[in-house]
């Protein structure tokens, strides 16, 4: 499952856009997205999902539960 | 109050220059090595180079910022630490504490700010790039607008503020591009301690919490310290007191970063209110009091220089530090303004600025002969309300804050600046503002203003602090020595007595935040 981005919650800080090692993520409106196509949890890249560590705001970064979970594809 | 225990003695008539680093709060202590505040040696202690460099920053010279405005550009949003005394989503434009922006902005157009600034107030003299989140975690936009600034007004210094986590990665970016002030936040040396006050960090693409990342951080800060000043950079240190937290280890940390090079160390007070939605907001840590401030500011003195004049300023803050007139250059105004950087008109404008200063010195050194032959151990506090420019030049009725000197026969000596306004208390009225103007001045002596009403001096009376307005538009310093010479005359003739007054607690809300 990819995360996406609360958008009522986010600060539009912008930390979370430049560690994405799928350049998943992008501004919209003041507030950043996270394209579920292209977020692969980190996996292969980072022990954590970089936008979850990095985010000041907790519960911000969360799983898209709408999508399928990540590690159960590969 | 125990300020003056150890003050220097006066060394003869200082020169011009030198009276004016007198001023700035740096002196050579009786003991001879060390340098610190409410200096009365002067020049001998500061370096022609350090001077050269501090004489127009308003954040590193007390004297210059009654003088010189500054402006930070909030190009630079993300941060890599998480700190218990910032909340990033509260922004209210009435709202003055570091972290907190109105918009956001790119490098050009944080250029065209500084070009719209720099013509409406040429007096700016520094820009800043402070947050609103850690400048070094935005390294790309932060060094971009530097650049930039620097090419299109070659005669503004840059500085920047970090939380040094990503400052020894960034020493050789800083250096090239000659900015040659930095402040880092240091809270705390002791990783236990930084464990109260950090709940993470974010570092090498993994989140620390706890110790470890308390320990991350303070090895960092201190390293990139070192790597600056060995580089001749020149480095304030900024620390948050939180009392029962870190207070009683700021005296460690001031001697720590001294050792590293640091040249100022900035105690601030903690700024902490639930509506700020801060962690230490929420769970009711409080801030110190002005007097716990002080009384820590004094005892730090021995080691590296205390700076007692910062406003803790919003990180698009523009104007004199006692001012904010960020919202006259919003983006939209700034891209409507017709710019036309002219380098001569601000050259003029500062000369003049400068014999504005000279013309203080001046004045307060004869103010100060005056006094030569007075002794007394007295030592008290007065408030003045001014616009700056050092003059007492503001109505009690209009100020936003008051500037607080403390007064004994070795002069008059700038020790904090206490919050007079209003905002974010809509709804009170005449009265609830004037209780609160006296809570926050109430243990002065006098209030030197340029003019007062009938009604708030009846008050002010009755609260004992004396109201002056003789010395309307006069120097504050040349006035207030003047005054402290008539005060103690009346001692002597048993005229009036001399009372200690009270602690007051520092405001936490609005304008110009803090003491």
């Amino acid at each position: 499952m990819p995360f996406k981005i609360i958008a009522s919650q986010c600060t539009g800080c912008s930390a979370c856009e430049p560690l994405c090692p799928n350049v998943a993520i992008s501004e919209k409106g003041g507030t950043f997205t996270i394209d579920p196509k292209k977020c692969t949890e980190c996996v292969g890249y980072f022990d954590e999902p970089q936008c979850v560590a990095v985010c000041p705001v907790d519960d911000t970064c969360v799983v898209d539960t709408s999508w399928p979970r990540r590690q159960a594809q590969a | 109050m125990n300020a003056v225990a150890g003050r220097g003695r006066r060394a003869g008539v200082a020169e011009y220059i030198g009276e004016i680093a007198e001023h700035k709060g740096c002196r050579t202590s009786p003991g001879g090595a060390k340098t610190n505040c409410g200096s009365q040696a002067g020049q001998a202690d500061l370096p022609k180079t350090i001077w050269e460099k501090v004489k127009n920053h308003p954040c590193y010279s007390e004297e210059a910022h009654h003088h010189y405005a500054r402006m930070h550009v909030a190009v630079a949003p993300a941060c890599n630490v998480q700190c218990n005394y910032c909340n990033r989503k509260y922004d209210c434009a009435n709202e003055s504490r570091p972290g907190v922006v109105s918009e956001k902005l790119t490098p050009e157009q944080a250029v065209r700010k500084v070009l719209a600034v720099a013509t409406s107030i040429p007096q700016l003299t520094v820009v800043g790039i402070a947050g609103p989140g850690d400048p070094l975690a935005n390294p790309e936009k932060t060094f971009k607008t530097f650049e930039l600034v620097a090419r299109a007004a070659p005669d503004i210094k840059l500085c920047l503020s970090t939380n040094g986590l990503a400052l020894p990665d960034h020493v050789d970016s800083i250096a090239r591009a000659k900015i040659d002030h930095v402040t880092i936040t240091i809270n705390t040396v002791d990783p236990e301690i930084g464990a109260k006050i950090y709940p993470w960090i974010f570092f090498n693409h993994k989140r620390y919490t706890g110790i470890e990342a308390a320990r991350i951080l303070i090895d960092r800060q201190l390293q990139g310290l070192q790597m600056l000043t060995e580089r001749g950079i020149l480095c304030k240190v900024n620390s948050v007191m939180i009392p029962e937290i870190n207070d009683q280890h700021l005296v460690e940390i001031n001697s720590t970063v001294k050792a590293r090079g640091a040249f100022l160390h900035n105690i601030m007070p903690l700024i902490s209110a639930p509506e700020h939605g801060t962690v230490f907001g929420l769970n009711g840590q409080r801030g110190p009091t002005a007097q716990e401030l002080k009384a820590l500011q004094d005892g730090c003195e021995g080691e590296t220089k205390v700076m007692r004049h910062c406003r803790q300023c919003r990180a698009d803050a523009v104007g004199l530090l006692g001012e904010d007139r960020s919202a006259e250059f919003t983006t939209e105004r700034i891209m409507a303004m017709d710019v036309n950087y002219d380098a001569e008109m601000r050259r003029a404008y500062q000369a003049k600025v400068e014999d504005e200063r000279a013309a203080k010195v001046a004045a307060r050194r004869e103010e100060l002969a005056e006094l030569a032959g007075q002794k007394s151990e007295i030592t008290l506090l007065v408030a003045v309300a001014t616009k700056g420019s050092g003059l007492i030049n503001e109505h009690f009725g209009h100020a936003k804050e008051f500037q607080v000197y403390e007064l004994s026969t070795s002069g008059a000596k700038f020790v904090g600046h206490r919050r007079a306004d209003v905002y974010c208390q809509g709804g009170y009225g005449e009265e609830d503002r004037l209780s609160t103007i006296i809570g926050a001045i109430k243990d002065c002596h006098a209030a030197f203003v340029a003019k007062i009403g009938d009604c708030p001096k009846r008050n002010l009376i009755e609260a004992g602090i004396d109201p002056v307005d003789q010395y309307a538009h006069e120097f504050i310093e040349k006035s207030a020595i003047a005054w402290f010479r008539c005060y103690l005359d009346k001692l002597k003739s048993g005229e009036i007595l001399h009372v200690k007054r009270d602690d007051p607690a520092i405001r936490q809300k609005a304008l110009t935040s803090a003491a």
